[in-house]
Order: C-alpha cells, then sequence, then structure tokens
C-alpha cells in the first residue's frame, strides 16, 4: 500500500502519538481545575504552544487552539467580519480558496457582506496589482491561502500582508497546506491572523490552531468559557493540543532536510510521468510551490477512473475535492486557472510525505502505463 | 453464472437495497474478484435546501452510505461513481420532453440502457473488470448457436426483464444477474443468513429522482407552470372542459378531470401539439394494436411476422400478438383480442414464454377498421 495523499491527511507519527497518550491516560485533568489533576496538563498545554509558535514565528499568547483548520478559517473570516461590522462590509479574497474561506465567506455574503474573489493566472498565480485595486474604504479583511491544496501553488503573502497592512487591512491566511512543508513566519512576513490544521503535519484530527497577532479585533465563534483567552470557548483538547505542539516542534526541526528528500522524491515523479506521457500537463507554477505536491493532468482521461484504478494497485492520490459521497466534483480551482475542462476532469494530484521512498515512486511508475493504456483503450 | 471463469473481475452496481447487495454477495462468495459501484445520479440535497441557503453540499445519500457499509462488510473494494449530469441529460431531461410531448415515459429503462449498461460497463472494463452485475430479477443463457438470450426471473411477481430489453449482445454478454434464479423470498432470506445490514430495507420507490411520486411539480420545477395548458375534448372534438397542462394526464387515468358527465370519462389520449387532452368511455380505451418504435431484438432480427405474447407496461400480464416488422426498427404489433390502454411513451416487450425477443416504444394505439 502507497499512500501519496499527504495533502489530504497524514498519519499520526509515532512520537506524535507517544506524546500525547499520557493525556488519554494519566494526566486526564481539565487544566482549568486548581487541583494537582488540573495542574499536571496546565503546563503541557502551555508548552505545546510555545511550540506552535515557534514554528509559525509569533508570541505564545497569540496562538489560538481550535478544533480543526476549517474552524480556524472561519473564526478568522466571521470572527473579523463580525469585530469590524461597523467599519465595514466588504472583503478580498481569491478564487482558489478552500471551501472553508470561500464558503465562510458564501455565509457572509448572504448576510450583507461584499466579497471580491481575485482571479489567477493560469499558473494559478495572484495579480497583485489587481489585489491592491481591489481594496476600497468598507474593505476590513483580505483572506488568501499561503498554498493551495489542490495544486501547491504558493502565493506571495509577504507582499499580500503588506499591501493589506499599507491600506489598514487585516490579513488572514489559511496556511493548513504550507506549515510544516514551507517556512511560515507570522511576524517576518507581517500576517495578523493564520490558521493552520495538526492532522497535515503528523498529529491527529481534530486539533487546529487559529494565530491571533496582538492588537486583532476578532469576535468568537464558540461562546463559553474562558479558555483560550476568551477566543474560544470549550474545555481543551489536551491531548489534541500536545500532539500539535509536539508534530510542530518536530517539523521545526526536520522540516529543511524533509523537504528537500520529499521535492526530489515529487520531482522524480513527475519527470518519470512527463517522459512516459508526454501529453501530461503539469497545473501550477512550476518551481512556486509546495515542494510535496505534484497535480498533473492526462489529456482525454477521466480523474476518477485513473484514481480508482490506482487504488486497486494499493495506491492512494487525489483529485479535485471530494464528496462526502466519495463522488469527484470537477475542481473550481483548476477551472478558476483557466485549465481546459477536458484536461482539468483528467487531473490527478500526488501529494508526498513523510513515508513516502523512491520505491514508492517506482511503483507509481510502474503501474501507470498499464492503467492508462487500458483506459485509452475503452474510449 | 457457472458457465463463467472464477476470479474475473467484476463490477457490481450497488444501489444500497436489498437486491443489489445480495447480488454482491452471491459473487464474492462464488469466488468472483467483485468491485461495488454505486452511481450517483441525482443531489438528493436539492429536496430539502431551500432557496438561497444551498451552499456546496455535497449529495449524502443514505442510499450510497447504506451500499458503503454493505460493502466494508462483503470486504470488497467500493467506488461512488458521478453521473449527475448524464442522468440529467440521459433519463431526466428524456423523461421530462416525453410528458411534454404527450407521453408516458419510463426512466428506469432508459437509465439501464445508458448509464448501467453503457456508461457503468465503460467504466468497469475501465478498471479491469471483464463484467458488470446487477440485482436485477432476469437470467441470460447462452445458446448453441453462440448468442445471449434474455429470460425472465423466476420470481414471476419480481422479474425485471421488462425493463432490460434494451441489452444488445455485446451488452448482455458482459452481463451477470447473480439473483436471476431466486424468489424475492429466498434473496430476503439469503440476506439475513449473511447478515447484511439492508436485510430489513424496505422496496425501493418506483422513480428514484421523484421521491414524493409528484411529477408533475417535478416537471413544473424543471420547466416552469402553465405549460401545455388547454383543453379537454371529446372524441368529436366538442370542449368538455379545461386543463392546466397535458403532462398531467395520461391514457387510461379517470382521476383529475373535473368534468361532470353521466358516465365515467377516462384518457383516450393525450396530444401535446394541440394541447388536447381526448376522453371518453371505458370501451374506448381499447385497441387492436399499436406501432412500436425503436425497436431491439435480442433474438436475431425476424424478416416475417412473429407469433409471441407482449407486455405494454411493467405491471401487465403478456398478451397473445402478432409482431409484423413494418421497416426502420418499427413494426405494427396485433393484439389477438383489444387490450386497455395503450399508453404511447411507455415500452412493449416482446416474450416467448420466458425469452425476452425483444421490445421497442409504443408511439400509438391502433384500431384496424372494421
Amino acid at each position: 500500500m502507497i499512500y501519496m495523499d499527504y495533502n489530504a491527511t497524514t498519519p499520526v507519527h509515532p512520537d506524535v502519538l507517544e506524546a500525547l497518550l499520557p493525556y488519554y491516560r494519566q494526566a486526564f485533568g481539565n487544566p482549568s481545575s486548581i487541583h494537582w489533576a488540573g495542574r499536571m496538563v496546565k503546563g503541557a498545554l502551555e508548552e505545546a504552544r510555545e511550540k506552535v509558535a515557534a514554528l509559525v514565528g509569533c508570541d505564545p499568547v497569540e496562538v489560538v487552539f481550535t478544533s480543526c483548520g476549517s474552524e480556524a478559517d472561519n473564526m478568522a473570516v466571521k470572527g473579523v467580519a463580525a469585530a469590524l461590522r461597523g467599519k465595514g462590509n466588504h472583503i478580498v479574497t481569491t478564487a482558489v480558496e478552500h471551501p472553508a474561506v470561500t464558503n465562510a465567506c458564501l455565509y457572509l455574503e448572504s448576510n450583507g457582506f461584499e466579497i471580491t474573489r481575485l482571479r489567477v493566472d493560469r499558473r494559478g498565480a495572484l495579480n497583485l496589482d489587481e489585489l491592491e485595486a481591489a481594496i476600497n474604504e468598507k474593505t476590513i479583511l483580505v483572506s488568501t491561502m499561503f498554498a493551495n491544496n489542490e495544486t501547491g501553488v504558493i502565493f506571495p503573502v509577504t507582499e499580500i500582508a503588506e499591501i493589506a497592512a499599507r491600506r489598514g487591512v487585516y490579513f488572514h491566511c489559511d496556511a493548513v497546506q504550507a506549515v510544516g512543508k514551507v517556512p511560515v513566519d507570522c511576524r517576518g512576513m507581517g500576517i495578523r491572523l493564520l490558521a493552520l490544521s495538526g492532522h497535515k503535519l503528523g498529529a491527529p484530527k481534530g486539533i487546529g490552531a487559529l494565530i491571533v497577532r496582538k492588537g486583532v479585533k476578532l469576535h468568537p465563534l464558540l461562546h463559553g468559557g474562558s479558555q483560550e483567552r476568551n477566543r474560544r470557548a470549550g474545555t481543551e483538547n489536551v491531548a489534541g493540543i500536545v500532539a500539535l505542539g509536539k508534530a510542530c516542534e518536530m517539523a521545526g526541526a526536520e522540516m529543511a532536510a524533509e523537504a528537500a528528500r520529499l521535492k526530489s522524491l515529487r520531482d522524480r515523479l513527475e519527470s518519470g510521468i512527463l517522459a512516459l506521457f508526454p501529453d501530461a500537463q503539469l497545473n501550477g507554477h512550476p518551481e512556486n510551490r509546495l515542494p510535496t505536491t505534484a497535480n498533473i493532468s492526462f489529456p482525454g482521461l477521466e480523474a476518477d477512473s485513473l484514481l480508482l484504478n490506482l487504488d486497486l494497485a494499493g495506491i492512494a492520490a487525489s483529485s479535485g475535492s471530494a464528496c462526502s459521497s466519495g463522488t469527484l466534483k470537477s475542481s473550481p480551482v483548476l477551472a478558476a486557472m483557466g485549465v481546459e475542462p477536458p484536461l482539468a476532469r483528467g487531473s490527478v494530484r500526488f501529494s508526498l510525505g513523510r513515508e513516502n521512498s523512491e520505491s514508492d515512486v517506482d511503483f507509481v511508475l510502474d503501474v501507470l502505463p498499464g492503467i492508462i493504456e487500458r483506459l485509452r483503450g475503452q474510449q | 453464472m457457472v458457465k463463467h471463469n472464477k476470479r474475473k473481475r467484476v463490477v457490481i452496481a450497488m444501489s444500497g437495497g436489498v437486491d443489489s447487495s445480495v447480488a454482491a454477495a452471491i459473487l464474492k462468495k462464488e469466488g468472483f474478484d467483485v468491485i461495488g459501484i454505486s452511481m450517483q445520479v441525482w443531489d438528493y440535497s436539492k429536496f430539502t435546501a431551500e432557496e438561497g441557503e444551498k451552499f456546496d453540499t455535497c449529495c449524502s445519500l443514505d442510499d450510497i452510505h447504506d451500499a458503503r457499509r454493505v460493502a466494508e462488510q462483503l470486504d470488497i473494494p467500493f467506488y461512488v461513481v458521478n453521473f449527475e449530469e448524464e442522468f440529467q441529460r440521459l433519463v431526466i431531461d428524456d423523461f421530462v420532453n416525453e410528458y411534454l410531448a404527450g407521453r408516458t415515459p419510463n426512466p428506469c429503462v432508459r437509465c439501464n440502457q445508458w448509464l448501467k449498461f453503457e456508461l457503468l460497463l465503460k467504466k468497469a472494463r475501465g478498471l479491469g473488470a471483464d463484467m458488470i452485475a446487477t440485482g436485477h430479477y432476469a437470467r441470460t443463457e447462452l445458446d448453441t448457436d453462440g448468442r445471449y438470450r434474455l429470460l425472465k426471473g423466476i420470481d414471476p411477481a419480481k422479474d425485471q426483464s421488462y425493463f432490460l430489453f434494451t441489452l444488445t449482445q455485446e451488452q448482455l454478454a458482459a452481463t451477470l444477474f447473480p439473483l436471476g434464479g431466486m424468489t424475492k423470498q429466498e434473496v430476503r432470506a439469503l440476506a439475513a443468513a449473511y447478515g447484511l445490514r439492508v436485510a430489513e430495507k424496505g422496496e425501493s420507490q418506483e422513480i428514484c429522482f421523484v421521491p414524493d411520486n409528484d411529477y408533475v411539480r417535478f416537471i413544473e420545477e424543471e420547466r416552469g407552470k402553465n405549460l401545455l395548458s388547454g383543453n379537454i375534448v371529446d372524441r368529436t372534438g366538442k370542449v368538455l372542459g379545461a386543463h392546466d397542462g397535458t403532462y398531467r394526464y395520461t391514457v387510461g387515468q379517470r382521476k383529475g378531470l373535473g368534468i361532470a358527465h353521466p358516465e365515467p370519462l377516462y384518457v383516450l389520449g393525450v396530444d401535446a401539439a394541440r394541447k388536447e387532452v381526448t376522453v371518453g368511455p371505458r370501451d374506448a380505451l381499447y385497441s387492436d394494436g399499436l406501432i412500436a418504435t425503436a425497436i431491439n431484438w435480442i433474438i436475431p432480427v425476424p424478416d416475417a411476422a412473429v407469433e409471441a405474447s407482449c407486455k405494454i407496461r411493467y405491471r401487465h400480464h403478456p398478451i397473445p400478438c402478432r409482431i409484423v416488422p413494418i421497416g426502420g426498427n418499427r413494426a405494427e404489433v396485433r393484439f389477438a383480442e383489444k387490450e386497455k390502454s395503450v399508453t404511447p411513451g411507455q415500452a412493449v416487450v416482446f416474450y416467448d414464454g420466458d425469452a425476452v425477443l425483444g421490445g421497442g416504444w409504443i408511439e400509438k394505439a391502433v384500431n384496424s377498421e372494421r
């Protein structure tokens, strides 16, 4: 079995699992409690906060733990909208965001907000002049991703942050796909809000975080107790938080070497596929993207047939975004890039991670020709 | 199925119902390399989402979840393929167009014809499968002359061969019907014996995309209201009343005419072009035969008249008839005795005992002058 869908989720790293297990056993306390059981976990919580802050370049007090990346994105977009409603009702985002941002904006749009969705070019890049021109006196938020989940294309967040800051507008960055894969530095890049998700970097599902830089006005999504400095009510997912801290610590230590290793694997996969199928096309900017992600179109083929065949061969890859029923929808990201529908329909994403090796890549390259030959024979 | 080589890869079309679940279980038990596939053909969220509230809700269909759980139970790979666009184009649009043309369509035949035995079969071949299987109550048999025969399922109450008359020899050769030799009772017993989680599940509804059976509302939601309203007339053309759309009427229908008349009136015909619904007494519903179009023969195409029996709707006992080819995949079907409510748009399927000879679509009723 070969897993090449790390942008969807990652296995929990064994060391992360080791780190979290005590918090499902003896260290079970509620961190808000004053007694020994509470004290046992309170320190771990704050230590994890420091580790997350260290990876993404912010102060520990700026880290708000959430249940997932989607919650973090929702909290940023809706929380800013609620807090700054009196100031303006306009949000600038892009046409290639994750549904967590897209649909939060859609919800706000149905409640009186105006949304500008910036186009991207054929390689998935933003036009910063358009971004600047889209900001008006009613704009309260610019929300873009750091790296695209489907293509891996990286946006120029430092420049985006600079424009937003110059125009006095908050910048929220959905960095769910970037954190742990490429350097992310809220302070250095000028990012005011940043969403991340644990299960994309070796922590379990069910834990994420929103970085809320000091001074940012934001209403909570969840009201209740005073956890997370009143930013996010609800008893903390202590084990998840500890795991996220551990995963961030490990990513900080290993990211550079791991990124280089995965980039060479990814490039081997890509050049292998392009050599086998000269009409295959790479989607997204060839350099300016995550080192782990390859999005490749096979003209004339249907992605789901390809993926089903890969699955039957034990290879997990993906395409577009999956429906809850498990069917595939055509990708709005590739459509926004202007990828022609016949190419978009035949696009497959391989996203690599910790457990992939050269032999995995070679196995995929061995299996693909037979599958593609069979599918082309069906036409 | 004994004739087929074991360990062959076969794709079973799984609806999440008892029949296709048991069919999958049988194939698995017989040693086939089984892959389960559900066809997602309809965005069921359309039925619940209120206007303006519909975000990017994916189609979470209980039946697909059931199919998935059964596949997990059987330990077979399971996939959902999205045929929404094709279903809209090939089945729903056809369904609506047929009603708007004054006919009474049969979407299940269309779905079999264009989706299951065309697109799904193609998808299956793309997965390296030689065959597809369905939970239909029907049988296939290889003749000594190398031709496949299509036979009724042995459970007379469940036989679904009527819905399969469009199958070509190539499709029949690539199709397995594991339930053809079983009764529904046996299938249910097997579902229980296998411990399938859907063993207790009820029968599915007739038209899957019109779950409330209100096809009129469905058509009006697709194409708008006040289409094709006009007059209700008698056989002489005398206007008896008005109606709100010809598609609301089907030959043989008695209710919903809203006309006070000394004797009961039945719909005799629907003329969408003239926006007229013709009504008359019960005995006027009987006709001597019909014209069938787009005929598919399972047997070699006959060059002379064929004595057979035919069903003119699914719930119909076959009646003796003579099929006279009139060229262009058409035939005149003459009933041995007059038959009630020949309905344009329905399928007429020809039988010789258990064997399906072929079938076609009813264009119109015919009455010979006597």
